[in-house]
């Protein structure tokens, strides 16, 4: 078993970076990321990382230098918030169209305006449709686990794709938590060395990010979305290894106290770990409540989903993000697509919160609990447009 | 130099690594400085190209005219990708995981693609110090998205974006002087080139790759169908170009200039201007104007190479 520390958990991100021994990392500074990047800093000065450490000059050239590296078959990491995706956005999608397996730490933030240095999930649904594989870490030890995570998947060949992790700025980057790292056998044993599918290479040239007639364009998206698609089996592999090789494993969708529930609260990163909490007093209270944590965002789990959300009568979605003068917000709105026409669908129940740091307490995810039970007990069918902007005033 | 290049040409690879059935124009002279820069690094290169012309007429999947390993991402960011590129070789390199061959790492695009939008991201390549080229393949505008006006589109031509109209004589700003901007980033190497000037440009493109950092080369490159002239006329009107001074040639070897196509009396611009459809509506009152900046900007540069 691996050490135990009691470290901030973006130096352990860093630590697992470093642990993957990356050939380049590019970054550009946002908060909350920064921890993350400048340990990196320390490590590549200090020599404990032999790597590349390109201080590019904007987040756009991050991942444009990520894409240059990653194409030459160099195992390459970046870093960003909120603004710094938004400015990368352009060469986010483009990494994924040319299956470079970058990976990339989202330290999820606001987008603005008004400009926050806070966290909310705004940032990373504004890339929903990017083409990454897309999964959230719910504190320290989850970041930790996943950096090493998604090089395995990112590099496997029958993947080529690249990862990106969520994890919520502040709540968790900037918290000191009890982290086990990873033995550097283990690390050897569950992360082979990358060996990429095409490289750029005198020996073998290769032309890469050719142009798309009308002819070729609808395929070459077709078998895009199908790698997404496909990824699924190793990411799961990937994830069952994690579990054989340091005793801890992960899922798509995560469940807490289903048995018997017939209200869920759906969550995505750290807020499941308060909303666990609510849960706890619920059920103390002799209510039949459980929790579902959607950890796999893209490709989207769909069976995984339904099968969680058997026997539930009333599904609370949490999401904090907004879609503006649409369905309230992208979480509720997939979930609910996702089982419609399902046999015994729930009602789902959208709740806007957390937005730019509001704090969301287990008070709060009890007092949401209760105004669900209202609404149904109201009756009316609950629909997508009746989101609720959960604890603002009004 | 004349009498010179009759040997010269023999000596030139026949070798292509930009090779024929790209679907430039006919005359483009920019994909002619394509070739040539291609033809003088040879096969260990790497090349990061921008959005544009060059990158659309050489890769319509599922074709490429590129003998050599190349990669095009976006419009604004092939400073970037090479230099990424360029680091990442060297990590594997450190690392024993890739034999040291020495590979030169190119980075490519139009005055669009470096003198506006993409500025930046050169800027900062240039500053971080990579060993890489970077050449700007200047056309004069925004040709691959029809002739609309960039920074590097000359006073008084008439673009789809700065038309000559009755109030207005076409672009109405001064060429950005990106080669300036290049020098003073302190890089070991920059050039300006022309097609029409084939072993001028190969020569220093030959420089550039032995450069100990960044090197950066200028290419005026003549395209008939955004300048509005016949594509036979394409070598002959770049030749102009360099003769009238309006485009001179040099490079600046750390910091210290020379002018390397020597042009002891300077043509008219007039002779320059007059044959191109974009220069059209100028008058003799414009032409004068565009004279004297011609002028003016020629005697600084002289001052600077007379500077040892
Ligand atoms: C971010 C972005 N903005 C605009 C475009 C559209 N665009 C593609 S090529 C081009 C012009 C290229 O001009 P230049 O760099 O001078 O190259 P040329 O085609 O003239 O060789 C433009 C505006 C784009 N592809 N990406
Ligand atoms: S528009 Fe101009 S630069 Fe583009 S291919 Fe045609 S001649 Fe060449
Ligand atoms: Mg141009």
């Amino acid at each position: 078993m691996g050490k135990r520390v009691g470290i901030e958990n973006s130096i352990a991100a860093a630590d697992a970076v470093r642990m993957a021994n990356v050939d380049l990392v590019a970054a550009y500074p946002i908060t909350p990321q920064t921890h993350i990047v400048e340990h990196l800093a320390e490590l590549v000065a200090d020599g404990e990382l032999d790597a590349e450490f390109v201080p590019v000059e904007s987040e756009h050239s991050a991942m444009s230098v990520c894409c240059g590296s990653s194409a030459m078959g160099a195992r390459t990491f970046t870093c960003t918030s909120s603004q710094g995706l938004a400015l990368m956005n352009e060469i986010v999608f483009i990494a994924a169209s040319l299956r470079l397996p970058i990976v990339m730490i989202l330290a999820n933030r606001s987008l603005s305006g008004p400009l926050s240095i806070w966290n909310d999930h705004t940032d990373v649904m504004s890339v929903r449709d990017c083409g990454w594989i897309q999964v959230f870490a719910d504190n320290g030890q989850e970041l930790f686990d996943h950096v090493l995570f998604a090089y395995r998947v990112a590099e496997d060949p029958k993947v080529s794709l690249p990862v990106m992790i969520n994890i919520d700025g502040f709540i968790v980057t900037h918290v000191i938590e009890a982290v086990e790292y990873w033995e550097e056998e283990q690390v050897r044993k569950y992360l082979p060395e990358f060996k990429p599918v095409n490289r750029l290479h005198p020996d073998k040239p290769i032309t890469m990010g050719a142009f798309g007639m009308p002819g070729i364009f609808s395929e070459a998206k077709k078998s895009q979305d199908q790698a997404l698609l496909d990824s699924k089996p190793h990411i799961v592999k990937a994830w069952d290894e994690m579990a054989k090789v340091v005793g801890r494993g992960y899922s798509s969708v995560e469940t807490y106290k289903m048995e018997g529930a017939e209200t869920a609260f759906l969550t995505m990163g750290s807020f499941s770990e308060t909303a666990s909490i609510a849960i706890d007093r619920l059920r103390e209270q002799g209510k039949p409540v459980g929790q579902i944590k959607l950890r796999l965002w893209r490709p989207f789990p769909f069976d995984e989903i339904r099968e969680a959300v058997k026997g539930v009568k009333s599904l609370i979605v949490i999401d904090r993000a907004i879609s503006y003068g649409g369905p309230g917000g992208p979480v509720s709105s997939e979930i609910r697509s996702a089982l419609y026409g399902e046999k015994n669908m729930p009602s789902v129940a959208g709740f806007l919160c957390g937005f730019a740091g509001r704090d969301v307490t287990a008070d709060d995810f009890v007092k949401m609990h209760g105004k669900t039970e209202d609404l149904v007990k109201a009756a009316k069918p609950v629909r997508q447009e009746d989101y609720i902007f959960y604890g603002v005033r009004e | 130099m004349e009498s010179l290049n009759v040997y010269a040409s023999r000596l030139v690879t026949k070798r292509e690594y930009f090779a024929r059935g790209h679907r430039a124009c006919q005359g483009c002279a920019e994909a002619l400085a394509v070739r040539l820069v291609a033809k003088t690094l040879g096969s260990n290169v790497v090349v990061a190209s921008a959005t544009g012309c060059m990158e659309i007429i050489s890769s319509p999947y599922p074709f490429t005219n590129w003998n050599v390993p190349w990669i095009h991402v976006a419009f604004e960011n092939a400073a970037a990708v090479a230099t990424g590129a360029e680091s990442a070789m060297k990590a594997l390199v450190r690392k024993g995981k890739l034999p040291d061959k020495g590979t030169v790492f190119l980075g490519m695009g139009g005055d669009g693609g470096t003198s506006d939008i993409g500025l930046q991201a050169l800027s900062g390549a240039f500053e971080r110090g990579h060993r890489f080229i970077y050449v700007c393949y200047d056309n004069e505008a925004y040709m691959n998205t029809g002739v609309q006006r960039s920074s590097a589109t000359p006073f008084g031509a008439s673009t789809t974006t700065s038309p000559a109209g009755r109030a207005k004589a076409g672009q109405v700003t001064w060429k950005k002087n990106m080669p300036e901007i290049a020098v003073a980033h302190a890089i070991p190497y920059v050039a300006t080139a022309c097609s029409s000037y084939p072993f001028d440009l190969m020569r220093k493109v030959e420089k550039a790759a032995r450069a100990d950092g960044p090197a950066y080369i200028h290419i005026l490159s003549v395209c008939p169908t955004g300048w509005g002239l016949p594509s036979e006329k394409a070598i002959w009107i770049g030749r102009l170009a360099v003769e009238t001074g309006v485009f001179p040639l040099y490079e600046v070897e750390k910091g210290r200039y020379k002018i390397t196509v020597e042009t002891p009396e300077l043509r008219p611009v007039e002779e320059y201007l007059k044959p191109q459809g974009r220069f059209r509506h100028l008058t003799a009152e414009l032409i004068e104007q565009i004279q004297k900046r011609v002028n003016q900007e020629h005697d600084k540069l002289l001052a600077k190479a007379a500077i040892v």
